[in-house]
């Protein structure tokens, strides 16, 4: 062929042109083969892929039920609360728009990233919450940067929101996310990881009201995370509204008296057993449980004396005082060991054994002559004595059972106490000692082993001005759907009746009657012109005074001091109120106790109509 | 000068071949710039790419005026002219993406890249035709062409454009192969590409050694570079066999294509034409390519054959690699589908490349 010209050899080049077709269709070949591949083989897989892409599922929450007191007066309300939320499938490159939300609304990296981890890394596609219930100014420069944060978009949520701050706050309780073992407990289907469920009180013992059930939608988004529209809806069902038996107006005044104390009141309608105030104090903001209590919120109130996160109506118990006379009359008068006409004489004191049992009369020289109704009216605790000492510590156990005490009354709120009503028998068991008879003269008047709660002495006494009737406190009226129809109304449920026949009742009832209404009761102090009111002061001794002591020392420490007593009800001939006031180191039943449940007495008869405004 | 043979020997086939793929072109362009808006009106960028391809037919037409020889003689004008495009784009070029491609003519930008690959395809050929002999080229017969393929190509990469400087060595690398290079120098050239792999990857930029690296393992990092060819495979696969219609694919509807209109245009014409539609738009390259390497063997000029065919491999690398990638069979290089993905200077460049071949079609009778 020899060197070549500027004309081409046409089998050369058709030799050339001949390898590289074969190569060009090598490569077609192989492009073939790859759309085969890609199209036809794992076509089915990549099409899923695709909509899966695309296709999102979001849950719509249901609305938590409302709570409302006995009038209808609102108390817990779901209020709208914005959510911050990071889809990090669409925030690529997830550090940059994590630095620009940080920057835009004052959060601190750490923390956004804290909660993404906390939410559940490695989640692409899922909705994570990057920051809960962001304020409106948060709200309003994020969206005003919204295509600037890709993958960035905010939820609204209905939060809980209990609108009288501290009010009630124990009786309601508060809402907290639901923990690994409730979730494993299965008594909450449908509720899930990172869901709020109740944690005390109403929120908590009725939560399977309150609760409602989750809904959902399918939705289509572009790459960016935006909807673009929705493909199905399941809607969700809305909880259950509660109307409770409390009565917020009196709730206040209750909660307004015990104001700077530690204490608690709980007041009940004699006639039924609802609950219309359960007070206690110090009280604490529910409000901060939303979205999680910070760590230095939690210290705060965990490392309070008062002990704020405690329902003191029902959790805290003390000895009864001189509010358990009306037990020990109960005992002396059924079992027929005393009488109208038994009478004692108090010097101040009473010896027995080797040892002085005093009265608090002991410094102005006593009682003198006393029958059960001044006994009881001014406190004569030499009466009581004697009468103890006829009446022995078992026998005595017997009532206090009888009238419901030493067991847990069975109000619907969870870690209810059940105080203590001691006998020789306990004794032996827990000390392995016997009973010794001086024991008996300080049961007698409720010092001692004794303990109760707030809520048992207001069953007792409510019985008492009902006629002997024990009622279950009952906190809930009625649920309530969304329709507004009622779908379950509560019945007041009788548990027992007071060991006492009529005459007894009679007898104590004139007691307790004289203790305010007499010339010398221990409370007649709160009297109020208008009606009458009955009850029974109770000084509980926290610190036992040594020989010679004086009987209120002056500076001593607060923590040692007395605790105040006071159980009534009114009006004395026909009630509509039974109370129950404990006011820790309160030192004097009837000095600090007595005149709060006078201005509840007084606040509540108002509004009834049985008193005239501003009458006290 | 006007031969009326020249009307007689026109190849329409061609010309029709390649109508047929602009208008393919046109229906997925349409698809994927009306992703995810409202159809009320004709996107922008479909009008503009409308006017591209008819000012392309036209560049086209004007091509076939000047006898493909004049080239030969031109050659060397031609290529310091785009050199000196290539200079002037980085001295003055406009910044786009990181990258400095474009210089502003007017009220038109243009990519001098573009152009240097007809530049040098022109070039080679005008060597080549000279130097050519059965045994293949000696090395010394190299040094030439290889300062023509070097020259640009650093200019390139510089901009930075390693995608388009690879296309140039590509089509270099092609063209000397088909002229035949001696068994020893072929040798040694290969043993110096492989031992300057490893001197290449330590001048990579991070984002390109990144691309390489997600290629070989694109579950390396699914959220960030290996996401492009992530969605893309599952837009392509979606397609299944039929398609889900025209308008109707989500992955291109709902954004999740990268570059949808551009370099992944492949991934909408798959995701909504399916296997089929894929399968006719490979049909029609394939035939282009055919009729391509076709004019180079009917034509009786040393220099039009070789320019046939350089020109005829530049559009074969540019399907490979673009439709290649788009398929996750190579990293992902921003190599524009001819007379599919959207851009003016693609389309230019392309039609004048098609000029060529047509006006070598109809002049293949004379020789010199």
């Amino acid at each position: 062929m020899g060197q070549f010209t500027k004309n081409p050899d046409k089998e050369w080049i058709k030799q050339r042109l001949m390898a590289t077709s074969l190569c060009i269709m090598m490569v077609f070949v192989l492009l073939f083969l790859r759309l085969i591949y890609l199209q036809v083989i794992k076509g089915e897989e990549y099409r899923r892929l695709s909509e899966k892409n695309s296709v999102r599922l979001k849950s719509i929450k249901s609305s938590r039920g409302l709570i409302f007191d006995r009038y209808g007066n609102l108390l817990v309300e779901n209020r709208p609360s914005f959510n911050l939320k990071i889809v990090l499938e669409d925030a690529r490159p997830v550090e940059e728009t994590l630095k620009k939300v940080s920057s835009l609304i004052n959060i601190s990296n750490e923390i956004l990233l804290e909660n993404i981890e906390k939410a559940g890394n490695g989640a692409f596609y899922k909705p994570l919450i990057l920051k809960k219930d962001i304020s409106r100014e948060q709200l309003a420069i994020v969206e005003a940067h919204k295509f600037d944060l890709p993958g960035i978009h905010i939820d609204i949520e209905p939060t809980r929101h209990y609108i009288h701050k501290k009010s009630a706050a124990h009786l309601l309780g508060y809402l907290g996310e639901i923990n690994g073992d409730e979730l494993k407990s299965g008594k909450y289907p449908g509720v899930r990881t990172g869901d709020s469920i109740g944690k005390e009180g109403i929120e908590k013992s009725y939560e399977r009201f309150l609760q409602g059930k989750r809904g959902g939608k399918q939705v289509e988004v572009d790459a960016n995370g935006r909807i673009i529209k929705e493909l199905k809806r399941v809607e969700p069902v809305s909880g259950k509204d509660l109307h409770l038996t409390i009565d917020l107006a009196l709730q206040q005044t209750a909660e307004e008296q015990l104001k700077d104390k530690d204490g608690s009141v709980v007041a009940l309608d004699p006639a039924n057993g609802d609950v219309l105030v359960m007070a206690s104090s110090p009280s604490f903001d529910q409000n901060d449980f939303i979205g999680g209590i910070s760590k230095k919120k939690w210290k705060v109130l965990m490392d309070d004396p008062g002990k704020p996160m405690s329902n003191k109506a029902i959790q805290a118990e003390y000895p009864p005082a001189s509010t358990y006379k009306i037990i020990t009359s109960f005992a002396g008068l059924e079992e027929k060991l005393i009488d109208l006409n038994t009478k004692a004489y108090c010097p101040g004191y009473m010896n027995y054994g080797n040892r002085m049992y005093r009265c608090w009369m002991y410094k102005r020289g006593g009682h003198g002559e006393v029958n059960i109704v001044k006994g009881l009216a001014e406190s004569c605790d030499v009466f009581y004595y004697q009468a103890g000492e006829k009446i022995g510590v078992d026998t005595l156990a017997q009532y206090a059972k009888g009238s419901g005490l030493g067991k847990k009354t069975g109000i619907m709120l969870a870690n209810e106490r059940s105080g203590l009503v001691p006998t020789s028998q306990w004794k032996k068991k827990r000390f392995n000692e016997p009973w010794q008879g001086g024991e008996t003269l300080s049961i007698s008047i409720g010092q001692g082993f004794n303990l109760v709660t707030p809520l048992q002495m207001a069953v007792v006494i409510a019985a008492v001005g009902n006629g002997g009737t024990l009622y279950k406190p009952r906190i809930l009226k009625t649920v309530v759907d969304t329709n507004g129809e009622v779908i379950k109304k509560t019945e007041p449920e009788i548990t027992g009746g007071l060991p006492a026949s009529k005459e007894t009742l009679k007898i104590v009832k004139q007691g307790l009657l004289n203790v305010v209404q007499g010339r010398h009761g221990s409370a007649r102090q709160i009297k109020i012109k208008g009606t009458q009111i009955a009850g029974k002061t109770g000084t509980a001794q926290v610190y036992s005074r040594k020989k010679g002591e004086k009987f209120i020392k002056k500076g001593l420490a607060k923590t040692l001091r007395d605790h105040a007593w006071f159980v009534c009800y009114a009006p004395a001939n026909d009630p509509i109120i039974a109370i129950a006031v404990m006011i820790e180191h309160g030192e004097s039943g009837s000095r600090t106790a007595a005149p709060v449940a006078k201005k509840i007495i007084a606040k509540y008869l108002q509004s009834k109509g049985i008193l005239k405004e501003n009458e006290e | 000068m006007f031969d009326r043979r020249l009307i007689e020997n026109f190849d329409w086939g061609f010309l029709i071949l390649i109508l047929m793929i602009g208008s393919v072109g046109l229906v997925i362009l349409y698809s994927a710039v009306s992703a995810g808006q409202d159809l009320s009106g004709v996107h922008v960028l479909f009008t503009k790419q409308v006017i591209w391809m008819c000012a392309g037919l036209c560049i086209m037409l004007m091509t076939l005026v000047i006898d493909f020889r004049e080239l030969d003689k031109l050659s060397i004008f031609i290529f310091i002219f785009c050199v000196g495009l290539l200079v002037s784009v980085l001295l003055f070029g406009r910044m786009g993406g990181g990258s400095r491609r474009w210089l502003a003519l007017g009220f038109v930008t243009i990519q001098p890249s573009e152009l240097m690959k007809i530049a040098l395809i022109i070039s080679l050929a005008s060597v080549y035709s000279n130097s050519v002999s059965e045994t293949g080229l000696t090395f010394r017969k190299l040094i030439k062409p290889g300062i023509f393929c070097i020259l640009p190509f650093i200019l390139i990469v510089k901009q930075p454009d390693l995608g388009t400087g690879l296309l140039l060595l590509l089509i270099a690398g092609s063209i000397t192969l088909f002229v035949k290079v001696e068994k020893k120098v072929l040798f040694s050239l290969s043993g110096i590409c492989l031992a300057a792999v490893p001197l290449v990857w330590f001048t990579l930029k991070e984002y390109q050694k990144n691309r390489i690296l997600t290629f070989l393992n694109p579950d390396r990092d699914p959220m960030g570079a290996g996401w492009h060819i992530i969605q893309s495979k599952i837009a392509i696969g979606s397609g299944m066999l039929t398609g889900r219609g025209f308008l109707k694919g989500t992955q291109n509807a709902l954004s999740f294509l990268p570059e949808q209109h551009t370099d992944f245009i492949v991934s909408v014409l798959a995701e909504e034409w399916g296997f089929v539609g894929c399968s006719v738009l490979l049909i029609l390259y394939f035939f282009l390519l055919f009729w391509g390497l076709n004019i180079a063997y009917g034509c009786r000029n040393l220099f039009g054959s070789i320019l046939a065919f350089g020109l005829t491999a530049m559009i074969f690398w540019q399907i490979f690699i673009n439709i290649g990638m788009v398929m996750g069979l190579m990293p992902v290089v921003g190599v524009p589908l001819p007379l599919v993905s959207y851009g003016g200077s693609s389309v230019v460049t392309n039609m004048v490349a098609f000029g060529i071949l047509l006006n070598i079609s109809m002049r293949k009778f004379s020789s010199n």
